[in-house]
This record gives structure tokens, C-alpha cells and sequence, in this order.
């Protein structure tokens, strides 16, 4: 176990869990490297909770084994408290506290004595942008507020590992910047993050590796790069100078890159979502010679792009949403 | 670079908020219990209305009991039926609010704040031992009515003040001691209503099959069976001798079997419900 804990701060192997006929987790596989984030990214009902729950002592697996740095899980639960910390989804402050009483009850419970727990509950608030409504219960506070309260509460007492459940979930643009800034300091510290997100942006710009999951299992795992590349080739976006001669361009382009051309509301463009590259035809060489048989062929093109898919289109086409999502209209 | 950048670099940006230092040791159980009985006394400060039927069970028994059934048990004499009932009402009241610090628990696995709690490296018994501290003080104010309005209304304990203040400390060991099985449904149980709805069920007819209003020789012999039996029966006879200034031992010492057969039962299982990954 030494030389695993020494690499990995979680790490799961073929994790199962069931509730009742549902299937929770069917063989969930995942390793984090230590000091690093990874975004954890599913539709709803993927599973991301219960292997967040699993991870955190909190709900024993079925089939398969998790440890956190080289601790299993089960057998090895109160090792593992020890060392991580955990914003869940619920909001998990008491509603009848204030929130400062709520901070300073949780310090004491992280092993703070009285006065120190105190003053990390107001450096926390102040933080949190909480310090005014520190006397009000929690029962008072807006949606944002509790969910700043919680992730205030997670972050008392230093951690090796954050389970961070949508820390970010209905929260004002300008304190979702605030932890992201939080989760990014963390790691560079040296600490890990796993943190569950609906929002591809988010794990985009936080994760250095993202895990998707569906279904209760891992479909793909990388970073946020390689998912791009690995699903697609980006979208080819074409601009002919007279949109008369946009049939002919459309004619050329299909022939040349054998994929469906899709005339844009814009009259006088085109978009092309390109073939997965292969070796020695990746996207730009295609989008390229594209380029230059349309000018050689005499359509004037006056813009072009290529862009990289968005995790949108990256996700939409792992989870099988696009289709579903045709399916249904 | 300058030393600020490198600083930068290395650290990153100096962000307020960010947990410093090294992680302070888990407190131990007794820091743990002291933390969730701040916590529960806190409750009772924010949502006092919590604390209504404690306060009206207490005055509407020892009233009603008093009242109703004095004239036609008491052979006549009211007075004469209030000393022998107001220990039964004392443990009828206590015991009838003992379920508090199961519901409370059950609050807490509803609103998902036990998740929090079972993710830190505390005592897996902290949580119901700092709901107990709370219960502690729901017990002496239910029985510090009853007393009050029993004397008001012409009580008179032979025991005095010690035997008064023995009877009580009775009577909330017996009162804590049943108050583990209601965590322990608590921890079984969906919701505070269920916990409080079971606990009901329980507690109804075991205080009332007792010798709490008459004395159990005109029942029959199956309920008598049961009667004598019923922990809830030692501790009214233990309680009416302790404050009624007799010998109590025998009494006693059964009814704190019975205390430690409910805590030894109900206490590892609360703590291996609380503590399993489920």
C-alpha cells in the first residue's frame, strides 16, 4: 500500500453499489493523483453522489474497493476521516443555528478549542461574504447563502482531500469565482479536490482531469483536452464573401471531408463538425486543404474557423444526450 | 521576478478563507459530547416553542390526574389521592417526553447534516450523548413543574427535600437510559414523526398498565402479570418511597438493573447503526 498511497489520493476499483433494483455504481474505476483536481461530471443520476458518499466513509460499496491515500474506505474509515473534508449536496449546516453558531460548533467538532474555533468562524464569514448575516439562522438564508455556509464549513480545518459535491450549484457568478479560486489555491497547496459539477465550464477551467460518469460507470476519463479531441474535431466554421455560392461550397466541402454540411442561419456560412482525427489528418490539415480547393475552385471564402468542441458538445456525445434529446422531439 | 511573485508563484494568491496549519487532533468523546450539547441547548434558545408540551404535559397531568380521578379513587378525599398519585405523574410526565433526543436524531439523518457529522473522526455516540444534555434539561424542568404545582395544590412529601431530590435523580436515569432506545429508532426510522409515533405506542402502555393510578390488586391476574414486571411499576413504587421518606432499596436497585439492561442493549446497537456505511 506505501507506494499507492504515495501517488494516488483516491483511487477506485470496480466500485458497485445498488439501492433496492436500481444500480447506483456498476463498476466504477478512478485514480487521483495527489495535488491534483478532478472534475467529476454526469447528468443527473449518474451516480456522482453515491461515489462521492462511498469515498467518504459515508455508504459501504456492494462489489469493488476505494482507498483514499492508500486507507480503504471500509475497513479503514476512521484513518480516512481523518484526512479528508466533505461539502455534501444537501445543505448539511443546522437551519436552527446561526451561522456563525453553526461554524463555531463544527470547528469544535474538527478539534479547535473555543477561542480558535471563533476566530475561524469569523475569518470563514468574512470570507464567505456571510460576516452580516453571521447572527441570523440559517434557516433565513437565500439558496446561495447556504450553499456558501456549507463549503464555509468544509473548509475549517486543513484537509488532504476535499469531496466538494456541485460546491458551486446556485451560486451568484462572483462567489462561484471566489471558490474557484478556492479549489485552485487548495490543490496548489498541495491538497486534492474531487469535485462533482453539472457545469462543464467549470470543470473545464478547475480540473486537471476530468472523469465522465453515466449510468454509474466511468465513459471516459482525461483532460479536458483529450476529451475534446477524442470526441470530435471541433466545428469547421466556413464564410463564403457571396452567398450564392454557398450550394457550390457545400457540394466541394462534403465531397472533400465526407461529413454532413449543415447550412447556418447566416446565409452565407457553413458548419462542418469534423471527422475524429486520425493520425497524420488531424482537424486543422483537413480544415486547411478544404480551404484551399474551395479558393482553387474560385468561391471566394472570407472567414474561417476552427474551433475546438465545447465539453457541451463533448459530454452531449459521450452521455448519448444528443441523441436523446432527438429522439424525444 | 520579485520576492511578491515568487510568492505568488508558489503559493498562489493569498486568498482569505483558506484553511492554515496543520489539522488539529479529533476531539476526543467527551469534547465531542460537550460540542453537540452546546449545539442542542442552542436549539432549545432558537426554537424555544419546542419546549411547549414539556411544559403543558407536566401542569395538564398533575391537574387532571389531581382532579379527575381523586374524588372517585381516593375514596373521597382528593387530598389523600394527590399524595399517592403526584409520584406517578412525576414519572408519567418525564417519561412521556423522553423521546426527544430519538426525534432529533432522526431530524438530522432527514435534513442530511449526519452526513457531516459521520464524514468527521468523532465519537460515533457524541451526537445522541449531546441530544441526551439537551433531554437532561426537558427532564428537570417537566419534573420541577409537576413538584411545583403538586405543592401549590397541597403535597405534602414526608421525604422532604432529599427525598424529593432522590426521587427526581431516579427517575432521570430510568428517564435517560429509555431515552437510548428512542435514538436507536431514530437512527431505524425515516422521519421524527415515526420515531415520535413509535415511541407512543410504547410509552402508553407502559406507563399506564402500572400501579401510576390504583394499585394493581383489582386487575386481573394477566395484567397484574404484566404490571408487576413493568420496570415503569418498581420506579413509581421506588419513587412514592424515596418521596414519601421510606426504605427504597429494593426498588431501587431494580429499576437501575433496569436502566443498565436498556442502556447495555440499546447503546452499542445505536452506535453500530450510527456508525455503518449505509
Amino acid at each position: 500500500m506505501g507506494r499507492v498511497a504515495a501517488r494516488w489520493a483516491v483511487q477506485a476499483e470496480g466500485l458497485e453499489k445498488r439501492f433496492g433494483a436500481t444500480t447506483a455504481l456498476a463498476g466504477v474505476d478512478l485514480a487521483v493523483a495527489r495535488g491534483s483536481v478532478l472534475g467529476l461530471l454526469g447528468p443527473n443520476g449518474a451516480g456522482k453522489t453515491t461515489l462521492v458518499r462511498i469515498l467518504a466513509t459515508l455508504l459501504a460499496p456492494d462489489g469493488g474497493r476505494a482507498w483514499v491515500c492508500g486507507h480503504d474506505v471500509t475497513t479503514g474509515s476512521v484513518a480516512v476521516r481523518r484526512l479528508i473534508a466533505l461539502a455534501g449536496q444537501s445543505a448539511t449546516v443546522d437551519e436552527d443555528l446561526t451561522g456563525r453558531e453553526n461554524l463555531v460548533f463544527l470547528g469544535r467538532l474538527s478539534g479547535l478549542n473555543r477561542s480558535a474555533a471563533r476566530a475561524r468562524a469569523s475569518e470563514l464569514l468574512a470570507a464567505f461574504g456571510l460576516a452580516d448575516s453571521a447572527a441570523r439562522q440559517v434557516r433565513t438564508y437565500s439558496g446561495g447563502m447556504r450553499r456558501r455556509i456549507d463549503l464555509a464549513a468544509s473548509l475549517i480545518t486543513p484537509a488532504e482531500v476535499y469531496f466538494l459535491d456541485e460546491p458551486t450549484t446556485g451560486l451568484d457568478p462572483l462567489s462561484r469565482a471566489h471558490v474557484h479560486r478556492i479549489v485552485r489555491a487548495l490543490a496548489t497547496r498541495g491538497a486534492t479536490v474531487l469535485l462533482t459539477t453539472q457545469y462543464l465550464d467549470e470543470a473545464d477551467q478547475l480540473a486537471d482531469r476530468i472523469a465522465v460518469i453515466d449510468h454509474g460507470a466511468v465513459i471516459a476519463q482525461g483532460t479536458p483536452g483529450q476529451l475534446k479531441t477524442s470526441t470530435g474535431g471541433g466545428t469547421f466554421r466556413v464564410r463564403v464573401a457571396d452567398p450564392a455560392e454557398r450550394p457550390r461550397a457545400s457540394n466541394m466541402l462534403t465531397e472533400l471531408l465526407r461529413v454532413p454540411v449543415h447550412a447556418s442561419a447566416d446565409p452565407a456560412e457553413l458548419t462542418i463538425r469534423m471527422p475524429v482525427a486520425q493520425p497524420g489528418r488531424d482537424g486543422s490539415e483537413l480544415a486547411a486543404a478544404a480551404v484551399t480547393s474551395l479558393t482553387g475552385a474560385g468561391v471566394v471564402v472570407s472567414e474561417f474557423a476552427l474551433g475546438q468542441p465545447s465539453l457541451d458538445e463533448v459530454f452531449l456525445t459521450l452521455t448519448g444526450g444528443e441523441s436523446r434529446a432527438e429522439a424525444s422531439t | 521576478m520579485t520576492d511578491i511573485d515568487t510568492a505568488m508563484a508558489v503559493t498562489g494568491p493569498r486568498l482569505p478563507g483558506l484553511p492554515a496549519g496543520p489539522r488539529p487532533r479529533p476531539p476526543g468523546p467527551l469534547a465531542a459530547s460537550a460540542a453537540f450539547g452546546w449545539r442542542t441547548l442552542l436549539k432549545i434558545r432558537h426554537v424555544p416553542e419546542q419546549l411547549l408540551d414539556v411544559i403543558a404535559i407536566p401542569i395538564v397531568f398533575t391537574l387532571m390526574f389531581t382532579y379527575l380521578f381523586g374524588g372517585a379513587l381516593g375514596g373521597g378525599s382528593v387530598h389523600r389521592y394527590l399524595q399517592f398519585i403526584l409520584p406517578g405523574t412525576l414519572v408519567m410526565a418525564v417519561l412521556l417526553v423522553t423521546m426527544y433526543a430519538g426525534t432529533s436524531v432522526a431530524a438530522d439523518r432527514a435534513r442530511g447534516i449526519t452526513d457531516r457529522f459521520r464524514a468527521l473522526p468523532v465519537w460515533r455516540l457524541a451526537p445522541a450523548a449531546g441530544a441526551l444534555l439537551g433531554d437532561v434539561a426537558r427532564y428537570l424542568l417537566a419534573a420541577a413543574l409537576v413538584t411545583v404545582i403538586g405543592l401549590a395544590i397541597g403535597f405534602r412529601p414526608e421525604g422532604g427535600v432529599p427525598g424529593v431530590l432522590a426521587g427526581i435523580g431516579l427517575l432521570l436515569v430510568f428517564a435517560l437510559a429509555l431515552s437510548f432506545a428512542w435514538v436507536t429508532a431514530g437512527l431505524l426510522l425515516r422521519s421524527p414523526q415515526a420515531v415520535m409515533s413509535a415511541a407512543t405506542v410504547v410509552l402508553f402502555p407502559l406507563t399506564l398498565a402500572s400501579n401510576v393510578f390504583v394499585s394493581p390488586v383489582t386487575m386481573p391476574g394477566w395484567l397484574q402479570a404484566f404490571v408487576h414486571v413493568n420496570p415503569v411499576s418498581h420506579l413509581v413504587t421506588a419513587e412514592r418511597a424515596m418521596i414519601g421518606g421510606h426504605p427504597a432499596g429494593a426498588q431501587t436497585a431494580w429499576v437501575l438493573l433496569a436502566a443498565a439492561v436498556l442502556v447495555a442493549a440499546f447503546a452499542p446497537l445505536s452506535s453500530w447503526l450510527y456508525g455503518r456505511q449505509r
